[in-house]
């Protein structure tokens, strides 16, 4: 039966179902799929906290929200239109992300007595029974019974059918929006191209998910999201993370300086060693260090050599790598330093979002240790940001944080992607060997720029001696002279501070400088605030958004922005954390407004927030 | 560190002056560790490898002040983490020489977990390990490796930590060179530090150094004139262990215990003597163990010399291999191709 797909816009979905699902694969499959149809998207994975958390049970519920379109599509979107349920625990947690007639898959032999009383579902309360979906378009049908049926004539076991599940849902997601199953057989070739058996009965059920959906009487929707009018180019599917280790490689790679990078694992900062250990061709070093102090000065030493030299980690990790910065600030040689922030304090949230880690990057140290603060503002962001981060440390001698966040690093979006010969040229100036008669080299000497020089082993004539002690302001010799001290507080301060002559100005994003309500936001917030700022002019409401992706220092003309808006709104997910800054640096009355449960802005928060600012 | 010294000049002599920064020493006069400075000042010139090629990283502590001192490169770091610093640096840069100065409190309490995993890796570097067992920068506190009952500062009725075995602890750690010597016994050290920098691995020697202000004599069992030769224990391979001052005593190994022997009273001579093995990983094991208080009475002897040597790979000849090997296999980086990944699409 073959029908004539109804078209949409956008469309969310959310699929959801215990961590052994293989939820997360099948929420990939589906992105790549969409990105490679030409749509735009933006996808928010949701992992449980504990690898394997009791089955059946809340805790070990996984979830993947995809938000495509053939628009625009800046955020993973606030509620879904669809909402895949593996089981009963997955549809009590999500049932109130749906939107109201929204369409619901649920799995059934997830919802028997066992999963019912797992999910903490009262007996004779079966949602599949008792009307409470009554509102919801649902299609029920039993996903495990479905998938050992079509593989009935395979020799595995119950486990390895079972683990195929994923498998139908994704055929029947792939058949509802009209989509060619094909990349999705490509990647499970690649995958399992060893494993013949699991290979085709994968690709079995895949197939057997596709083809149920187009006999499935009850389901006679089909939609189409056309591909989305991008700007021209070629394009890809990139994580944040991911897209954080290409920063790193490709600033390497421009520089002509080898990449070392030492780190500890931590969530959800891990993948990015994890996919630069990939790339050791681009002579790439990955260290896992034995700790998180390890972890930062092994890059402090590969620094010292002559390394573009990266550390990341998260919260607690960074906490850790504190007094090591400080070196690092001192010594004042080039390190990059990434905060894949998670929600705090503590261990906190290890898997959720959070962006309360800008007071530690911008403060987190003993004495006056100011350090170049940039953040990403979207998964491909980090790219860009991510190169910015080395071509500061590297011309501007000094280590420089680069913040991103668990929603960013972890999410996807189409990225139209540079070539190497549009990225800018990262200048590295070795000091150049010196004959026994030339004048003294002078390690503390500065340019300019307040920059000094990178001098390294291997160049005669410049030997020299660095440490966390006070330095004498040329020689760098120990010095305790009260004067001096004083001067190179000052003159590190005024070196960061000289980094706005370098970086971009700031500039509105979207709306008028003759709205007089400014949204000012950083970081993973940039797509929220970006979809209601036009959603609002939509609908005839004039309100300015600027993102600041330059932190500390600020973009010089930021002050002459703030100055033209009677009110300015910033949201943030932390208890307020740059409007302390904002505040601070130009006196200006910024409201916030915080969020702070783990996960990110939904846009009616924000835009509920304006509309109520507007009013007063 | 043949690779460093390749690239030594023809003709080109340095002289331990050479090797002397013109920073303003600031240990306190009597302080053992003028003695470690002169004995390494002394030893550079004749690795034959260029200055610039050379590093010297410290932590924190009175021993690491010592690369100011020193005209090479150097980092006064931060404490404890001198260890992890160095690694970093000589994974970036395999050619260098690099050395790491540390002291009881610096590699053994704060910087204890680096000191381990630096070990078992097992980098071509070298490291010196200042033992006075006190805390002298902050002033007389007991250190790791202060004696059981030490009265200090911090320890009034005395300690009640007990203390590391350093070199027990190197040899746990997967060391593959393990050695002791002295700040009095500057010929000795230099002999030691020699092999230390020719072990192509990370050699640990520990120097017993003496703070003349706060912890002064704690080691003076091994440096009396009078009663040294009764105490220490001079390890040579292929020798066998004798000591006293007439030479007049031995090890002999009953089992897995080691034993003194007198060689005078016709019982014993010294061909039943335990013959040192610096490649016998058991019998440095137990030679790590001879750590009695000289003045008890069965105290057995306490070694000097190099206990133990082994020749493992290093991390950073691991690390080029595995680099060489998938460029071999993957090419030669093409960040264009990286950048575009293996599913684009265009949009025209």
């Amino acid at each position: 039966m073959t029908q004539v797909p109804k078209k949409l816009e956008k469309v969310t979905i959310l699929f959801a179902g215990d961590s052994g699902d293989g939820i997360q694969l099948a929420g990939t499959q589906f992105t790549n799929n969409t990105a490679l149809y030409g749509n735009d998207l933006s996808t928010f994975p949701d992992f449980p906290a504990e690898i394997r958390a009791p089955l059946g049970t809340i805790a070990g519920v996984s979830g993947f929200q995809i938000h495509f379109g053939s628009v625009d599509v800046y955020t993973p979107g606030d509620r879904c239109d669809v909402l895949v349920a593996m089981n009963a625990a997955a549809l009590k947690k999500n049932l109130s992300r749906l939107k109201e007639r929204g369409t619901i898959i649920v799995n059934t032999s997830g919802f028997d007595k066992r999963n019912l009383r797992l999910a903490g579902i009262e007996e004779g309360q079966n949602p599949l029974n008792n009307h409470s979906l009554e509102g919801y378009k649902v299609h029920e049908f039993d996903i495990t019974k479905l998938t050992r049926e079509s593989l009935k004539d395979y020799s595995l076991g119950t486990k390895d059918r079972d683990r195929c599940k994923n498998m139908f849902v994704l055929g029947f997601v792939y058949w509802m929006y009209n989509r060619s199953i094909d990349s999705s057989i490509d990647f499970l070739k690649m995958k399992f191209g060893s494993k013949q058996e699991i290979l085709k009965a994968n690709i079995t059920v895949l197939k057997a998910g596709y083809h149920f959906a187009d006999t499935y009487e009850a389901f006679s929707n089909r939609f189409e999201v056309k591909p989305a009018k991008l700007p021209d180019g070629s394009y890809r599917n990139i994580i944040g993370n991911q897209a954080t280790a290409l920063g790193l490689i490709a600033a390497s790679h421009k520089s002509k300086l080898d990449l070392f990078y030492g780190g500890y694992p931590i969530t959800p900062a891990s993948d990015i060693l994890h996919e630069l250990a990939k790339h050791k061709n681009f002579g790439i070093k990955t260290f896992q260090a034995e700790d998180e102090i390890a972890g930062i000065c092994s890059a402090i030493g590969a620094s010292f050599g002559g390394n573009l030299a990266v550390t990341a980690s998260s919260g607690p990790g960074i906490a850790l790598k504190g007094e090591a910065l400080g070196l690092a600030m001192m010594l004042e040689i080039p390190l990059v330093i990434v905060n894949v922030q998670r929600g705090g304090p503590s261990t906190g949230l290890p898997t959720k979002t959070e962006q309360a880690d800008l007071l530690q990057a911008i403060y987190g140290r003993n004495g006056e240790a100011p350090i170049p603060v940039i953040a990403a503002s979207s998964p491909s962001d980090c790219f860009t940001m991510a190169y910015e981060a080395c071509r500061i440390a590297i011309e501007h001698m000094t280590p420089v944080f680069l913040l991103t966040d668990g929603y960013i690093a972890n999410g996807a979006e189409p990225w139209r992607h540079p070539k190497s010969s549009d990225l800018a040229n990262i200048n590295v100036r070795f000091v150049k060997e010196r004959a026994e008669d030339d004048e003294a080299y002078l390690p503390y000497k500065r340019d300019d720029k307040l920059v000094r020089s990178w001098a390294i082993p291997g160049t005669k004539g410049v030997e020299h001696r660095v440490g966390g002690l006070e330095k004498d302001k040329e020689t760098g010799n120990v010095s305790y002279d009260p004067e001096n001290h004083h001067q190179m507080v000052k003159i590190r301060a005024e070196k960061v501070d000289k980094i706005a002559d370098y970086i971009p100005q700031q500039e509105l994003d979207s709306g008028s400088e003759n709205s007089n309500l400014l949204v000012v936001g950083w970081g993973s917030t940039y797509g929220a605030i970006k979809t209601v700022v036009r959603e609002l002019a939509a609908e005839g409401v004039d309100v300015a958004h600027t993102h600041i992706k330059y932190i500390q220092p600020m973009p010089k003309n930021l002050g002459e922005i703030l100055s033209k808006f009677d009110k300015i709104l910033i949201p943030e997910m932390n208890n307020g954390q740059l409007i302390k800054l904002i505040r601070d640096q130009y006196l200006v009355d910024a409201k916030p407004l915080n969020k702070i449960k783990g996960v990110p802005f939904e846009t009616r928060e924000i835009k509920e927030a304006i509309l109520n600012m507007l009013k007063q | 560190m043949a690779e460093a010294k390749d690239i030594q000049e023809e003709g080109q002599k340095l002289t331990p002056k050479d090797f002397v920064s013109g920073q303003d020493i600031r240990w306190c006069p009597g302080c053992g560790d003028y003695s470690i400075l002169k004995q390494v000042q002394g030893l550079m010139p004749e690795l034959g490898i260029p200055r610039e090629n050379i590093v010297f990283i410290s932590g924190i502590g009175c021993s690491s002040r010592f690369p100011y001192y020193m005209n090479t490169f150097g980092m006064h770091s931060i404490h404890g983490r001198a260890t992890a610093i160095a690694s970093g640096l000589k994974a970036a840069r395999p050619d260098l020489s690099v050395w790491i100065i540390t002291g009881d409190g610096d590699s053994l309490s704060i910087g204890g977990n680096h000191l381990i995993h630096l070990l078992r890796r097992n980098f071509d570097v070298n490291i010196l390990l200042f033992n006075n067992q006190i805390y002298g920068l902050t002033k007389g506190q007991y250190s790791p490796t202060s004696e059981l009952g030490k009265k200090t500062k911090s320890t009034p009725m005395g300690s009640i930590d007990h203390p590391f075995n350093p070199l027990a602890l190197c040899m746990g750690a997967e060391s593959t060179f393990v050695a002791r010597s002295l700040d009095r016994e500057p010929k000795h050290m230099r002999e030691i530090l020699m092999r230390a920098e020719q072990h192509k691995g990370t050699s640990l020697v520990e120097i017993y150094q003496n703070c003349n202000i706060f912890n002064d004599g704690a080691f003076s069992g091994f440096t009396d004139k009078q009663i040294k030769k009764e105490h220490s224990l001079y390890l040579e391979h292929g020798k066998p262990l004798v000591f006293g001052a007439k030479e007049d005593k031995g090890i002999i190994l009953d089992g897995f215990q080691a034993r003194v022997v007198d060689l005078t009273d016709g019982k014993y001579s010294k061909e039943d003597l335990w013959i040192h093995d610096e490649k016998d990983r058991n019998k440095a094991n137990i030679l790590t163990r001879f750590f009695d208080d000289p003045l008890n009475e069965d105290a057995l002897p306490r070694p000097f010399g190099i206990f133990y040597q082994e020749n493992r790979f290093c991390y950073e000849n691991a690390l080029m291999e595995q680099l060489d090997d998938v460029k071999e296999k993957k090419g030669e980086p093409d960040l264009d191709k990286l950048l575009a990944g293996s599913n684009t699409w265009e949009v025209k």
